[in-house]
């Protein structure tokens, strides 16, 4: 199996895209091979991610594993350096698995205008970019991937989003939604990263006081990181910002949350369903891989900011949501909650708190993933999200109102689901924050996260009362509703399984995350 | 005197295709005046081949004649390759533009291979005169192809407005250059730089390098020396826009390299600060203004004044620092920006140009939902346009990415304000960079529009200079290594002897 040691990840990577242009060897017409095409390449490509799963050595998993490195820009220095490590191990088999079920969502929920090869491709290149973000281990190449994913979803948003007209204050005017998001999502994300990307440079010409030789190698970075050779001075503060900056916009963290109500909402489906599983979480992943490790007294410093924005995020998140009219923009700001729970872990340097983000991130992806599809799929039935129109769901579909239940439940924490995980453990970081981080403050964090849970099971039964309970309104009388379908039930139930999976067994997140952020917290915090 | 026709042999070829196009558009009857776009094509693709067998045969790397005034070295080819294959692209894309036309087709390519000419001559110059010839012989022949639809009001503006403030800043340029000449008493850069160092303190010897940067300025439409642009380009016929906004600024970028590099190392403490506020200013106000241009033709021009202050950003880096490594990335960060800029910025044009050919319009409205008719060309705006906005995979990435790199080595207050400046800046230009993608791809099809359409916009030579632009701006943009070796040797080359 040399060759999967040394090919694996890489096929992982640029099977998508290589189908992204075999779908274009496929006539227009012919969409049925179309969608064969994407979801063999997609499929091979969760069968890998599986398999690397697999084979992964997790007495190990502080390594980098699966790694390849080789020349790429040699005039830089910039290495196609890629290779897994129980931190981005979980998140890559998510990205990989989620979009499989996303193309084989695809397969009868098209949204108009249809032109099914088209979003097929876009999706494709999408899951290259994710997958590269996961294994990327050069700077240089991290920031390619970060960004391939920005051309994709805007045109995923902008062409099969939602045409709905609003009235945006600021603006002064009335807009189409999926315009606005599409543009809105693309230059958040790019003002974040071009700030990002002076931060990496800065880090190389850095790093060639400490090696003799600039370089953009992640693990070299790390290694240097660990004796903390950026320091804590200006510089180290400069570079943190720019790139804490490039993350935040992206996790999104609050105050820079503001397009991701709107790009979830406007999105189509399974682009809303990629965004929340995967696109978030390359924020929330980036600090783990580069800011914490390699400027670690940086990360200490302001790990109280860091946290503080977390939970702010937590308790705006689950209020706003209480203020929601609409379904999908309700699952939407969930998010900026439960990205807090994130943020609030990692804020806590601890591996404990490590260990909380990446669990409550798959458990993130997983969920989330599956409201959007359900409210996608809810949608698409009765042509409208309002949840005042709604109501009696579960007495006019009982399975797709189950299921809601179930994903409702999983994602206000109920234990025994995979959400809870996430939420307790990062309450439980914060309880015991990195020694040198004032106790009092972050204990404070852990009591407003505490509110914020309560709040979040508050808005979310609040919906369900609403959507699913009590009797279905007048207007859907005489309307003949088909319940959850073939395609569905594909789609959904390996997401099921895995909520329930993670609920009962974390370990299955745990065992590989573990060692590997507990080694992160040692080298970064000596502890 | 002692000349190496080997080494001048592209230019040779280029002269003698000129005589040719002449005489075949005296010899052949009206009908047949397509020859002349075919023999002009063919006779610039020939003159590659010389530049081939420079590059990879056994003489010696760097060729001087006429006492050292004309050399033709690493720097010298690469600069040459590019004028060569930007000025055939730009040709390919006039065949079918300039046929469509009811004016002389001959005169056109004789016009156009003269000022390719005139580009060829500047990269090998390395004295004031050489220099200023090869700068006419780019810019004459424009003024006359600027106003080549004569029956057009806005093409006879276009003309007189850049062939006015040309001549001005061709008489700031030698105004400056024979300040310089007078005060160093040597034309060629090897003199200018051994004497100018000892005058550093010379108030007259400040004033000429400053008039000389002026005259420059205007030639690479740097703010605020940019009003002659975007009428020019909007009257000018749509390919001799093209090269304007590619070989004839790459020309004037060439200049300032050898001006900077080559003549001047030793008053950085002049050109420097001059050109981070003619950089800072040339992103943000073309930038800006760009947001409000609702013509593609119009918004490109103030976006390649935009890309002209990215271009220049390297400049600042080089003046901060006396090391010789960060020098040499500045300048190879120039050259490689703007040989990726050539490339998509023509892709860009090729595409305006099909785009009104298959819509009659320039306006960027009546663009809107072409994916649906014209799915291949909306394909390759998106491509292009991205591509200028710096979105990876697409090789503008690259661009900004060397430049980003050469500014942030020096690790000077100044210059580190200048990348965050020039980071704003690229943000701010995807705005109206998207606003293209977004018309094409997500708005819905005018009224009125004519969908069906017989016109296929895609067709024979454009298509050709299309898809090699798009094939650079694709591979350039994963695999920049070969590319980014190249440029690393040859801005060693610029920059020997500082």
């Amino acid at each position: 199996m040399a060759w999967f040691e040394s090919a694996g990840l890489s096929l992982i990577v640029f099977l998508p895209a290589a189908g992204a242009l075999a779908l274009f060897a496929v006539p227009k017409a012919r969409e049925d091979a179309q969608k064969w095409v994407a979801l063999l390449t997609t499929g091979l490509t969760a069968v890998l991610a599986v398999a690397v799963a697999a084979n992964f050595n997790y007495g190990g998993s502080e390594k980098f594993q699966f790694e390849v490195s080789q020349s790429w820009i040699p005039a830089i220095g910039a290495r196609y350096h890629i290779g897994v490590d129980g931190i981005s191990l979980p998140l890559l088999v998510l990205s990989a698995v989620v979009t499989v079920l996303a193309v084989i969502y695809s397969w009868d929920h098209w949204d108009e205008p249809r032109n099914v090869r088209g979003f097929l491709a876009l999706m494709l290149l999408l899951a290259t970019g994710m997958n590269g973000t996961f294994v990327a281990l050069d700077l240089v190449l991290f920031f390619i991937f970060f960004e391939l994913v920005l051309l994709p979803m805007y045109f995923m948003i902008g062409i099969w989003g939602d045409s709905a007209k609003r009235r945006i204050p600021v603006l002064g005017r009335t807009v189409t939604m999926r315009l606005y998001a599409a543009i809105k999502f693309f230059l958040f994300t790019l003002f974040g990263s071009a700030f990002m990307l002076l931060g990496f440079l800065a880090l190389y010409f850095r790093s060639g006081d400490f090696l003799g030789d600039n370089t953009f190698d992640i693990p070299t970075l790390i290694e240097l990181g660990s004796r903390n050779a950026f320091g804590s001075g200006t510089f180290a503060f400069l570079v943190f910002g720019a790139m804490f900056l490039g993350f935040a916009v992206k996790v999104p963290m609050w105050p820079f949350h503001t397009w991701l109500p709107d790009a979830h909402t406007a999105a189509p489906t399974v682009g809303s369903v990629l965004l929340a599983a995967i696109l978030l979480k390359l924020g929330s992943y980036a600090f783990l891989r580069i800011s914490i490790p390699i400027l670690p007294d940086m990360a200490r410093e302001w790990a109280p900011f860091i946290g503080l924005l977390a939970v702010i995020g937590i308790i705006y998140g689950s209020l706003a949501c209480l203020a929601q009219t609409d379904v999908k923009r309700l699952i939407a700001f969930s998010s900026v909650g439960h990205m807090g729970f994130v943020m609030l872990g990692i804020a806590t340097m601890t591996d404990v708190g490590f260990n909380a983000s990446l669990i409550g991130m798959v458990a993130h992806g997983l969920i989330t993933g599956l409201l959007f599809f359900l409210a996608g799929s809810m949608h698409h039935r009765y042509h409208t999200r309002e949840i005042a129109r709604l109501g009696g769901n579960q007495k006019l579909m009982p399975w797709m109102g189950g299921i809601f239940a179930f994903t409702a439940m999983a994602s206000l924490g109920l234990p025994g689901l995979a959400g809870f995980w996430g939420e307790f453990m990062s309450l439980l970081g914060a309880y015991r924050p990195l020694a040198g981080l004032s106790l009092s403050q972050f204990q404070t964090y852990m009591v407003i996260g505490a509110v914020g849970t309560v709040l979040t099971a508050g808005y979310m039964l609040w919906m369900l009362q609403r959507v699913n309970l009590g009797e279905p309104k007048a207007e859907w009388s005489d309307h003949e509703f088909h319940d959850v379908g073939p395609t569905e039930w594909l789609a959904w139930a390996p997401l099921i399984v895995a909520i329930v999976a993670i609920g009962v067994y974390p370990r299955i997140v745990l065992g590989a995350t573990t060692d590997a952020v507990v080694n992160l917290a040692r080298t970064a915090f000596g502890g | 005197m002692d000349l190496d026709y080997h080494a001048l042999a592209p230019e040779l070829v280029v002269a003698a295709t000129i005589l040719v196009v002449l005489g075949l558009d005296v010899a052949l009857p009206r009908p047949r005046k397509y020859w002349t776009a075919f023999a002009g094509v063919l006779g610039l693709a020939l003159a590659a081949v010389p530049l081939l067998t420079l590059a990879f045969g056994d003489g010696p790397e760097t060729r001087s004649m006429l006492g050292g005034a004309y050399v033709v070295d690493g720097f010298a080819l690469v600069l040459k390759a590019v004028f060569i294959v930007g000025g055939y692209l730009v040709l390919l894309m006039s065949v079918s533009y300039i046929e469509s036309d009811r004016y002389y087709q001959g005169e056109y390519y004789l016009l156009m291979l003269t000022s390719i000419l005139g580009s060829l001559v500047m990269a090998s110059s390395r004295d004031l005169i050489t220099l200023f010839v090869g700068l006419e012989l780019v810019t004459g022949p424009l003024f006359l192809l600027a106003g080549w639809r004569k029956g057009d009001a806005k093409s006879n503006e276009a003309s007189l407005k850049f062939f006015i403030l040309g001549v001005l800043s061709t008489a700031i340029l030698l105004y400056g250059m024979s300040f310089l000449y007078g005060l160093t008493g040597s034309v060629t850069f090897e003199g200018i730089r051994e004497a100018g160092a000892d005058l550093l303190d010379s108030g007259a010897f400040r004033l000429a390098v400053l008039f000389t940067l002026v005259g420059f300025g205007f030639k690479v439409t740097a703010v605020p020396f940019h009003f002659w642009a975007p009428d020019t380009y909007e009257g000018a016929p749509t390919p001799v826009t093209a090269y304007l906004s590619v070989g004839s600024k790459a020309a004037g970028f060439v200049g300032l390299l050898l001006l900077c590099y080559k003549a001047l190392p030793s008053v950085t403490e002049i050109w420097g600060p001059a050109l981070w506020v003619l950089a800072a200013l040339s992103m943000t106000l073309g930038n800006l203004t760009a947001l409000r241009q609702d013509n593609v033709v119009r918004m490109l021009a103030y976006s390649s004044i935009a890309q002209g202050g990215f271009i220049l950003v390297p400049f600042a880096a080089a003046a901060v620092s006396n090391d010789p490594a960060v020098i040499q990335e500045a300048a190879s960060a120039t050259i490689v920006y703007v040989i990726i800029y050539a490339f998509m910025n023509l892709g860009a044009f090729g595409v305006v140009i099909a785009g009104a050919r298959r819509t009659g319009s320039t306006m960027i409205d009546d663009w809107a939902g072409m994916w649906r008719y014209a799915p291949r060309l909306a394909v390759l705006g998106a491509m292009f346009f991205f591509s200028l906005a710096g979105i990876p995979p697409l090789a503008g990435w690259y661009a900004k990415f060397a430049m980003f790199l050469a500014i942030l080595r020096p690790g000077n207050a100044w210059a580190t304000a200048l990348a965050v400046i020039a980071a704003v800046n690229a943000v701010i230009a995807l705005v109206y960079y998207a606003r293209i993608g977004k018309t094409m791809w997500m708005d819905h099809v005018p009224e009125g529009a004519d969908t069906a359409g017989t016109v296929n916009p895609l067709t024979g030579s454009l298509a050709l200079a299309l898809g090699i632009s798009a094939l650079f701006v694709v591979v350039a943009g994963i695999l920049p290594f070969e590319f980014a070796g190249v440029f690393a040797d040859l801005a060693k080359v610029v920059t020997t002897g500082i």
